[in-house]
């Protein structure tokens, strides 16, 4: 019976979802007041005080999306934000790589400055930039785009960097002029690893909207779970937290499909040759 | 059209020598190869061959053009050659195909390379797919091709673009002794049938004696310089299996071995050294 049933790569789909449920039994478990005598806390209902309670979390999610259907104006500035952020961040860092990486003499000038400005806790901005943008998209865009624009910049920088040199002399000798060398050459050559880039980008969008949000804004998912924060509703706060991530899962599911069509000439780890 | 070979030779380099800074120690020089004097008249097949590390493949990139050399002058076709070498196609030693393209793609480059309309590039690189025996392969990147067919596919590349010169630098060096035979009858099939200036680098004194008109032996480096010029006066066209078993095959075997192997002696005893 257990052969069948333990873990394999037929039921493994099965095994993850039933993990999810799992750690839902067991929060609803330790949290619902009554159920168990209370061990660490004082008095029943603090447990779903400090860590909610998952019924209520679901309940929540389903008034946003279904019952009340109030979320979907929050939930799209919350996207706008984040996919504005991450095209322009990873637009400009794959810009910016390329472009310094075939400049060295401006790349030697800059390079002491990228670094500090990498280094730099760039969270840290977002008040600076609510004051520049104000409360409205652009200043979570701007943060955003902070934080994307290095990681895209830095792999792109590596990428055209590692070109192998023998490939780059063979397309000079078939005749590539300076332009055909960066279009079919340096920049097919950094799209592996802009797109290793791009899963992390997309998380760190998510961070710069929801985080800008947080600071001060007048709508957003962010902004909803400062709402929340502020009087208390830890359910609210969890139900949050669980849509964003589903919706940053989605983003990169979306990043790896185009990846997956992009970088077909790719080999797999462990593909045979097909002859 | 005929070429006088003593008037313009297809390519000539003149007194090339070519020096390096090391790359810790500015003020420390390696010269690789020093004092060369060399032709390859048009339609004229020249070997060069000598030990490991002595800058015969630093000659073929003084050549392509891809390498000015330190003193001395190239000269194609009766004219200087200034940057790239646009008469010459060049056979690398290494993989050199563009990964990011399909065989057909790597072919076609060339060809983009010169702004000719798609369409033609098309037809004449299945054309030539077909010639090197690829013709149901244009489709596979070059992870999903043998090693073999990987080298055919760069000999279409560089044919495709009918050169008036030749450069190999070791391209069958990689592959084993069937198939190496069987691209070294295709490639001098091609050559007899257009009869271009091939200026052909290898290690193996038998491909060298099989396939040229004319072989040259460079010393041992550094300062690596022809020693040694024989006439291959085999009657073409050659099989390069069987034309290894003719008397004045091994007679001309012995005759550059003689010169040849103090040079190989040479080269392995600094290569221990450096060890």
């Amino acid at each position: 019976m257990w052969q069948l049933l333990k873990p394999n790569p037929r039921n493994l789909r099965i095994w993850q979802v039933m993990l999810l449920v799992l750690v839902f039994v067991f929060w609803y478990l330790l949290t619902e007041p009554g159920l168990l005598p209370p061990v660490f806390f004082a008095d029943d209902r603090q447990a779903a005080f400090f860590f909610g309670e998952p019924l209520k979390v679901l309940s929540r999610i389903w008034h946003w999306f279904i019952a009340d259907g109030d979320i979907y104006r929050h939930l799209g500035v919350t996207l706008i934000e984040t996919v504005l952020a991450f095209a322009i961040g990873a637009l400009a860092g794959l810009g910016g790589g390329l472009w310094l990486a075939l400049q060295p003499m401006a790349s030697a000038l800059l390079e002491p400055y990228i670094k500090a400005m990498n280094a730099m806790p760039r969270i840290i901005l977002a008040p600076i930039f609510a004051v520049w943008f104000g409360l409205g998209i652009a200043s979570k865009v701007a943060l955003g785009v902070t934080l994307v624009f290095f990681i895209v910049f830095f792999n792109v920088y590596q990428g055209v960097k590692e070109v192998s040199p023998v490939v780059l002399a063979n397309a000079r000798m078939l005749g590539a002029s300076q332009r055909q060398l960066l279009r079919h050459v340096y920049l097919p050559s950094a799209t592996s690893w802009v797109f290793s880039s791009l899963h992390t980008s997309v998380g760190l969008a998510f961070v710069g909207a929801v985080v800008g949000e947080y600071l001060g804004s007048a709508s957003g998912v962010g902004y909803l779970i400062h709402q929340a924060e502020g009087v208390f509703d830890i359910n609210t706060v969890m139900a949050g937290i669980v849509v964003l991530t589903a919706f940053a899962l989605g983003l990169d599911a979306a990043v790896g499909r185009i990846e997956r069509h992009l970088m077909k000439w790719q080999p797999q780890a462990g593909e045979t040759e097909k002859l | 059209m005929h070429h006088d070979p003593s008037a313009s030779p297809a390519l000539a380099l003149n007194g090339v020598a070519c020096t390096f800074a090391a790359r810790d120690n500015a003020a420390q020089h390696y010269t690789a190869v020093a004092d060369v004097s060399l032709r390859v008249g048009a339609g004229e097949f020249v070997s060069v061959v000598g030990p490991t590390g002595c800058g015969k493949s630093t000659l073929l990139n003084v050549a392509a053009g891809l390498l000015s050399p330190s003193t001395g002058t190239v000269m194609c076709f009766g004219q200087p050659l200034v940057g790239i070498n646009r008469r010459a196609g060049y056979m690398f030693q290494t993989e050199s195909l563009m990964p990011w393209r399909s065989a057909l793609g790597n072919v076609m480059a060339g060809l983009e390379f010169r702004g000719m309309p798609p369409d033609a590039a098309r037809a004449l690189a299945e054309d030539w797919l077909r010639r090197v025996g690829l013709g149901g392969f244009g489709d596979r990147y070059p992870h999903q091709m043998s090693g073999g067919m990987r080298k055919r596919a760069s000999l279409a590349q560089v044919l495709v673009l009918d050169p008036d010169i030749i450069l190999m630098d070791e391209p069958f060096s990689a592959l084993d002794i069937q198939t190496r035979q069987l691209m070294e009858n295709e490639v001098l099939d091609l050559w007899q049938s257009k009869k271009k200036a091939v200026l052909f680098i290898t290690h193996d004194l038998d491909e060298a004696i099989a396939m040229s008109d004319r072989v040259v032996v460079l010393s041992a480096g550094p300062a690596s310089h022809p020693i040694g010029e024989f006439v291959v006066d085999l009657e073409r066209p050659r099989d390069v299996a069987e034309v290894r078993t003719t008397p004045r095959f091994i007679e001309l075997h012995n005759a550059i071995w003689r010169v040849l192997r103090d040079e190989v002696l040479k080269g392995y005893r600094q290569q221990l050294k450096v060890a």
